[in-house]
């Protein structure tokens, strides 16, 4: 056991005081100590994206970061984009759009989503970016190849596009 | 999980000093440590998080080079302006490799030192030399299509995995470390990682008491400059062969391979495709199951200097 620690992380606008061991990951701080269960446990080790969360404004794989290192950070986890009264507009796209079948992936794909537009929107280039010192175009390629980092294992890949689609604005 | 103890350095000398406990290790972006510490192939007594050391600046040198801190993030190094304007390769590399999650929290240190994804070294019920040294090497007759064929030893034919790396390496970039009691040096790329040979275990000449705080550019190459990968998906996987060119007129004038060595593996030659392609894969030795790759070589290649005329022909 290693020695606890006591640290503050500031989880979608709210102050939570925590006491954890060192090894926690944000994932399981997120998930088994503060009990926001909508960031889900796929892989593991930031293979499938099922995890995915913004921290300051960024998508990360939560599996991958231990919660002590986030003393500070402000963290945005699915519950925090929308609530069922007041769906935010990708999981308003997602349902539109039947982006799903399981769900157990969707809400990693709809943070990411998010962060993709505004990546794109930032003129953050991709591997498909035919002329890397432009802006970015919003193309369907675009989207498919920044959403790699989520695995959908119903493949709802086309629904996912067409969700996205809808959000930035319509078809290329 | 291993337990350890934790604390947060707030600058270099600090983290130094930190880390100069025994068993102790830097933490950056984490996303290749802790992957590691999860399985029980890493296992630090003591993680010295070095987020909060800002280092996360890109800043041109006195010579007309950019310095980029240790800890800019992958993505930022490859969306900044400088970089994509004045060296495309890097950029190029960089986006071609991991998820936009990954490249969020990676950095330019942590991927330069990222372990090799050898399925042997991962798997802690088979003898690896890398991960356990003098327990015998796997891989060596096991299944290594995607494992290396120049570089490699009777220890280990494991690949480093980086792209930006490679890239790196063709631009001659320079790593710029700190040591103990204000020690620094700059370690050329083509010296900094190791092959092999009977220390597999041993990856850099970086040492456990040192950090890398920058990385410095050369002023720009010029040419026309490509990455070239091929690997088993579209997106999001490890190179079987990827290249990083310079090129003028249609011809090599630089070129780095990844997914082949130990190491991102530069090559002393230029010109047409078949000059450069019998240079770098002089020497080689591959496995039963990765002979594809010398064909591999010579394809990709060509396809990214075909694809570096095709960008010399655009106005």
């Amino acid at each position: 056991m290693s020695d606890r620690l006591s640290f503050t992380l500031r989880i979608n606008g709210a102050e939570h005081e925590l006491t954890l061991d060192p090894r926690v990951t944000l994932l399981d701080a997120l998930r088994e100590h503060l009990h926001l269960t909508g960031t889900k446990k796929g892989c593991d080790q930031g293979q499938c994206g099922a995890c995915t969360v913004l921290v300051d404004g960024r998508r990360i794989n939560s599996c991958l970061t231990l919660a002590v290192m986030h003393e500070g950070d402000e963290i945005t986890t699915i519950e925090g984009l929308g609530t069922p009264d007041n769906l935010h507009p990708m999981q308003q796209a997602f349902l539109d759009r039947d982006g799903y079948q399981c769900g157990y992936c969707t809400p990693g794909q709809i943070m990411s989503a998010v962060a993709v537009l505004d990546e794109i929107g930032r003129g953050v280039p991709s591997h498909v970016t035919a002329n890397i010192c432009a802006a970015p175009p919003l193309t369907d390629e675009e989207v498919r190849e920044r959403m790699s980092g989520n695995l959908c294992r119903c493949a709802a890949y086309p629904n996912i596009i067409a969700a996205i689609r809808d959000v930035s604005g319509g078809a290329a | 999980m291993k337990a350890f103890s934790y604390e947060r350095a707030t600058g270099v000398d600090d983290a130094l000093e930190m880390v100069a406990q025994p068993g102790a290790k830097f933490i950056a972006g984490g996303t290749n440590l802790l992957d590691l510490m999860k399985l029980g192939i890493e296992a630090p007594a003591h993680l010295v998080d070095i987020n909060r050391l800002g280092l996360d600046a890109i800043e041109p040198t006195e010579d007309g080079g950019l310095r980029i801190g240790a800890l800019v993030r992958n993505t930022d190094l490859a969306a900044d302006l400088r970089v994509r304007r004045d060296y495309a390769v890097l950029a190029r590399a960089l986006v071609s490799g991991a998820s936009g999650q990954l490249r969020n929290k990676a950095t330019t240190a942590g991927n330069l030192l990222q372990r090799t994804r050898c399925p042997y070294f991962y798997n802690t019920d088979m003898p690896c030399n890398k991960r356990s040294p003098g327990s015998g090497c796997a891989a060596i007759g096991g299944l290594s299509h995607n494992l290396g064929i120049l570089g490699t030893s009777d220890a280990c034919i494991a690949t480093h995995a980086s792209d930006m790396a490679v890239a790196l390496r063709v631009l001659d970039a320079t790593i710029e470390v700190a040591g103990p009691g204000g020690a620094r040096r700059a370690i050329p790329i083509a010296e900094f990682h190791r092959l092999p040979g009977d220390t597999p275990h041993i990856e850099t000449t970086l040492q456990s008491n040192e950090m890398i705080v920058a990385v410095t550019l050369p002023p720009p190459a010029g040419g026309t400059q490509i990455y070239r990968k091929v690997r088993e998906r579209a997106s999001y996987a490890f190179a079987s062969v990827s290249v990083a060119l310079v090129t003028r007129h249609g011809q090599v004038e630089r070129a780095a391979f990844g997914g082949l060595a130990p190491k991102p593996w530069r090559v002393d030659a230029s010109g047409a495709v078949d000059d450069v392609a019998d240079a770098v894969l002089a020497g080689a030795r591959p496995t039963p199951d990765n002979g594809y790759k010398l064909d591999l070589t010579r394809r990709t290649l060509a396809t990214a200097l075909a694809d570096a005329m095709r960008l010399e022909a655009t106005p």
